[in-house]
């Protein structure tokens, strides 16, 4: 069983996001996506600067398997992104919620955020794929 | 739900990512994919390889049927068990499958042929037989687990026993039987190690006992960066009824010594008398990234496309199989996601028994 945590918000395509309290947002991808990829062994992260409207892929994560976007949960501006992933991929596996983020956003919206789903509307989610 | 072979319930036990593989339900990995590569490169590993299919072959014609048959020429085996890689190819020079043939008696022959093409190659080879008389039977009641890496035969032998032990003196291609045992000295990894045949029926027993011995198990995923890393191509990839053995880096496999009429031999020396306009090469990302099936290959001699690509494991960057022009040498562009990423032109393979073939690379 996958973890979610209660703190966070989900897209329905396994991204998480967190709040930040100076208003900012934490992406990254949920528990269920790093185990469905497998080992991951590249990250294209985003560059600081760019612009995104909800929904639009903006990084690239890929495991010995496959490559998978990552779509942005809320629109917004880049304001950083996780360098470590450049050599240490894996840290998305064994710490996807913490060391295994990936970019930042100054959302456009601050109410975007609120319409995401929350844990138990994502557990459904995988539920209803089948997890 | 797709087809099961008997270990399913097996890898089901243990945790395994299933998936779709032709039609059959096989585990891809049983936790990291990296690390069941790992094992067979360092010590050892297995693979269920239940869902390919083992043929009999039988009829006094048989060697000659073979000689007919196959574009490798079962003429070179001369001594009971051992083995021959060969193509398997249409009229029209297009490949049907790959595929591995023993030699048994001058009226057995053992085949062992893909999973995703099982049945139109029994349709063939049942059509093609016929005027030779020679008696076609797929082995369902057997299972087949591939033990792979530097210790693989050893502890394998230890499970297997006195019939396990006696196999240790087999060599390199070649196989026989062993009590209740086939055993052969092949693989699909570039290691060491053997493909156990063995009734369907004590084939859950056997996986576990090498489990319990240090075997570690492994899924597709470690078994295709296994296999591409050793440079050996994978049918529906790197070759397919579309394209000629002779673009396909299998020229090695296709014998035309004397006046042997195999099926598709007329339509090769016509493609070699007109000029062969494609290769396939090995390709090694020089930025980060990884290379993937389909990408578009940028040479100056023109486009090409990756028939096979991933992470390597051992070398920790990525590596492909590009079918490219034939006149196509040194730095390349792969089109990646839109961006235009250089790789080099290597051989193949690219790791042998555990070890990094990419100093004595350059073409």
């Amino acid at each position: 069983m996958s973890n979610i945590p209660a703190n966070l918000k989900y897209r329905d395509s396994h991204e998480w996001a967190r709040l930040e309290s100076d208003g900012t947002v934490t992406v990254g991808i949920s528990d269920h996506a790093q185990e469905a990829l497998g080992d991951l062994v590249f990250v294209e992260v985003p560059e600081v600067g760019k612009k995104f409207a909800a929904g639009a892929a903006c990084a690239v994560v890929e495991s010995v398997k496959a490559a998978s976007d990552v779509y942005s949960p809320v629109a917004g501006e880049v304001i950083a992104s996780n360098s470590a992933l450049s050599a240490t991929p894996e840290l998305i596996n064994s710490d996807p919620y913490g060391e295994g983020w990936i970019f930042r956003l100054k959302p456009g919206s601050p109410a975007e955020f609120n319409q995401l789903l929350d844990a138990s509307a994502y557990g459904k989610v995988l539920e209803a794929e089948g997890h | 739900m797709g087809l099961r072979t008997p270990l399913y319930e097996t890898h089901v036990a243990a945790g395994a990512r299933m998936v779709d593989f032709g039609g059959w339900d096989m585990p891809v990995n049983y936790g990291s994919q990296i690390e069941e590569h790992h094992a067979v490169r360092k010590d050892a590993g297995m693979f269920d390889v239940s869902h390919m299919c083992v043929l009999d072959l039988t009829g006094a014609r048989v060697r000659e049927f073979l000689r007919h048959l196959l574009a490798n020429d079962v003429a070179k085996l001369t001594t009971p068990g051992k083995a021959l890689y060969s193509c398997m190819l249409r009229e029209a020079g297009g490949v049907i499958d790959d595929l591995i043939v023993y030699f048994m008696t001058e009226t057995w022959f053992r085949m062992v042929v893909n999973a995703g093409t099982r049945d139109k190659d029994i349709a063939w080879i049942t059509e093609q037989a016929k005027t030779f008389a020679v008696n076609v039977k797929p082995r369902l009641d057997l299972a087949m687990i591939a033990v792979q890496g530097p210790n693989a035969r050893a502890k394998a032998a230890k499970v297997l026993g006195a019939d396990g032990e006696r196999a240790q003196a087999l060599g390199v291609f070649v196989g026989g039987e062993f009590g209740r045992y086939f055993i052969a000295r092949t693989g699909y990894t570039g290691e060491d190690g053997w493909e156990v045949m063995l009734p369907a029926t004590e084939a859950a027993d056997i996986w576990r006992r090498f489990k319990d011995n240090g075997i570690a198990q492994c899924g597709l995923g470690a078994r295709d960066t296994l296999r591409l890393e050793a440079g050996m191509n994978l049918y529906g990839n790197d070759m397919d009824e579309n394209v000629s053995p002779l673009e396909s880096g299998l020229a090695w496999t296709l014998v035309f010594d004397g006046d042997r009429k195999f099926i598709g031999r007329a339509a090769l020396e016509a493609q070699k008398q007109q000029g062969i306009a494609r290769k396939l090469v090995g390709l090694l990302l020089e930025d980060r990234g990884v290379l993937r099936s389909h990408q578009k290959v940028i040479t100056a001699g023109g486009d090409g496309e990756i028939t096979s690509g991933t992470f390597s494991p051992t070398l920790e960057r990525s590596i492909a199989l590009a079918r490219v022009p034939s006149n196509a040498t040194g730095t390349v562009q792969v089109d990646i996601r839109g961006k235009l990423l250089a790789a080099r032109i290597v051989k193949y393979p690219f790791v042998r028994n555990g070890k990094s073939q990419l100093a004595n690379s350059q073409p």
